[in-house]
């Protein structure tokens, strides 16, 4: 009896959190008719997977698509090199002005990002950038938090290791690419995971940056649909859930890292 | 005596270019710290974009908000961006929303999670999958997770209004309902427009939903450090869970619980997308932030100057709040 209760609230608790999750499905699969009702009951009547090809037709979200993940990724992989870089001149190298370079780093995390949101902007405009790729992914290619995770990831390695290949004649670039960055992929992963979802998820600053509607990413033109289809509310929760659908998977993928690594040293420093 | 690695690997393109790349490091480099020329390699690209699009701003922000007029064109006007927004009643009362938010949503979170962590951590089986479904809404975009709850919420046929009519609860307009939470509840009897608006408590609400799978893993992540035998000592000397929780758990967790106030309070003071998303970027008085009272003023209405000052005086809200918690929440944190 002790161990049902704790059960019972915590799956009780789930299923409420999941709700909406599952509404959102169902209701993707229903005919307007029925979804606008807003029926208490998630069992569609019939099955309509047609609407998630009406969905496609209603608004330009094969773009989007591209669009999102191609930022996403570049910004990803940009965020883990740059990260790997600069976390390992913190954590392994000597040099001097080690220590003020890295409290500026650091500085950069208590700054919020509305202060930098309008110099940024005003800064992609007279560069040129405005309403380009460019503008969507180069400021967001490297970050304080990346850097100061793959620092303290690189700060647990044994320093033997380091000395080992140094005796065996290997310099620190291809100590780091070759022997290091393997070692700490827990780490990366975690790094990517946040990355990807930062990028992937911002709705601020493609609204700020971009115009056009081949410029725009998923939550951009999420927005813009919802505006224009309003009162079609199964194409809605189509169109959500293939915008939710990446983020989910990739989660999927990660979440034995990511576990990890949160469970590790990184999140509490 | 150097011996070169391809003795001991396969050589092949990228580790012999690695390889001549140190080389020639090692070569330029002088002095007692020898890894100068290498450091400047592996810190430039981060230096150049977090310098232009981190460090830079926050000067060029200030300077920003001492000139007037749109565009940033207008004439340099001191402090008047400062002393404007003092007696902007907008900014009063987008400020008092994002307080409202913040006290609504953080302590909410942080005992909603707290509770959720400390029963996951105690399961025996499917705690992995709980774990998981407690995470899902905060890997989602709150732009799509907003669309279900406006669709929800959403009209008088809305799943909520028919759902609680089972009950005979009235008809709500949930996210378009300015009137204050309290004059509902109170029948009237508290003017509308004090506290915070039933479309506000929404947001926060969603807030709660969409943000506690952050706090919930970290949570775990705190609990799992917990020693068991402390537990199964302070048991054994007869604390029953409560006592075991006061004295035991509760002060291990604190550096937990101190890190997740911090993050968690500035979190709260930056965020738009959960706003812009359920009102669908109405500018409402009761549902608008100052974050979004910023994108406004500098992006709807192009006075850059102004929305600079605003963000100023946002940031020095955050950091004053952070000094505040680090000085008196601080002084009660437990490191081993």
């Amino acid at each position: 009896m002790k161990r049902v209760v704790p059960h019972l609230l915590l799956i009780t608790g789930a299923a409420f959190t999941l709700w909406p999750f599952v509404w959102m499905i169902s209701t993707s699969l229903e005919t307007l008719r029925e979804a606008s009702t807003g029926g208490v009951g998630v069992w569609p009547e019939s099955w309509h997977w047609e609407n998630y090809v009406l969905t496609f037709r209603a608004a330009p979200f094969a773009r989007y698509f591209a669009n999102s993940l191609g930022v996403a990724f570049v910004v990803t992989a940009a965020v883990i090199l740059t990260g790997l870089m600069a976390g390992y001149a913190f954590a392994r190298l000597r040099f001097c002005g080690r220590s003020v370079l890295f409290a500026l780093i650091l500085g950069t995390m208590m700054i919020p990002f509305e202060v930098t949101l309008i110099p940024n902007f005003v800064l992609i405009s007279r560069l040129g950038w405005y309403n380009t790729y460019a503008a969507l992914t180069v400021p967001w290619c490297a970050n304080a938090f990346s850097i100061f995770l793959v620092r303290q990831a690189f700060l647990g390695l044994p320093g033997d290791y380091f000395e080992a290949a140094r005796i065996d004649g290997c310099g620190h670039l291809r100590f780091l690419f070759r022997i290091a960055a393997p070692l700490v992929k827990p780490t990366l992963v975690t790094v990517g995971l946040f990355a990807f979802l930062g990028s992937y998820n911002s709705l601020l600053w493609p609204l700020v940056v971009t115009a056009d509607d081949t410029m725009r990413v998923v939550q951009v033109g999420l927005m813009a649909f919802s505006g224009d289809a309003g009162v079609r509310v199964h194409l809605l929760m189509c169109a959500s859930t293939i915008v939710i659908l990446p983020t989910v998977a990739l989660y999927f993928v990660a979440q034995k890292y990511f576990v990890e690594s949160a469970l590790g040293a990184g999140i509490k420093g | 005596m150097r011996f070169p690695c391809n003795v001991l690997r396969p050589l092949n393109g990228l580790d012999s270019l690695l390889a001549w790349l140190d080389d020639r490091l090692e070569r330029s480099a002088r002095g007692p710290l020898r890894d100068g020329p290498t450091a400047f390699l592996l810190l430039l690209p981060a230096f150049l974009i977090v310098g232009a699009f981190g460090i830079l701003p926050i000067f060029s922000s200030i300077h920003l908000s001492l000139y007037g007029g749109q565009h940033g064109q207008g004439p340099f006007v001191g402090l008047g961006n400062y002393l404007r927004a003092f007696t902007d009643d907008a900014f009063w009362s987008s400020f008092l929303v994002t307080l409202y938010y913040a006290l609504g949503t953080i302590p909410a979170t942080m005992v909603l999670s707290f509770a959720v962590a400390y029963g996951l951590n105690r399961l025996v089986f499917g705690r992995g999958l709980l774990r998981t479904a407690y995470f899902l809404p905060y890997v989602t975009s709150a732009v799509a997770a907003a669309m279900i709850w406006r669709a929800l919420l959403g009209g008088e046929a809305g799943m909520l209004n028919n759902a609680l009519a089972h009950w005979g609860i009235p008809v709500q307009r949930w996210l378009l309902e300015p009137r204050g939470v309290l004059h509902l509840l109170t029948g009237g009897f508290v003017p509308a427009a004090v506290g915070p608006s039933l479309a506000l408590c929404c947001v926060m609400a969603f807030e709660i939903w969409h943000g506690s799978g952050f706090m919930i893993v970290i949570f775990l992540a705190g609990l799992a450090a917990v020693p068991r035998e402390l537990e199964e000592a302070a048991r054994i000397d007869g604390a029953n869970t409560r006592q075991l929780l006061r004295n035991v758990t509760l002060p291990l967790l604190s550096p937990t619980i101190f890190f997740l106030l911090i993050v968690s309070t500035i979190k709260s003071f930056q965020s738009f997308n959960g706003f812009y998303a359920l009102t669908n970027g109405r500018q409402m008085p009761d549902t608008r932030n100052l974050v979004l009272y910023i994108y406004s003023t500098f992006y709807e209405r192009g006075e850059l100057g102004y929305g600079a000052a605003v963000a100023a005086l946002l940031s020095l809200a955050i950091v004053v709040l952070t000094v505040v918690q680090w000085r008196f929440a601080g002084r009660k944190v437990h490191y081993e």
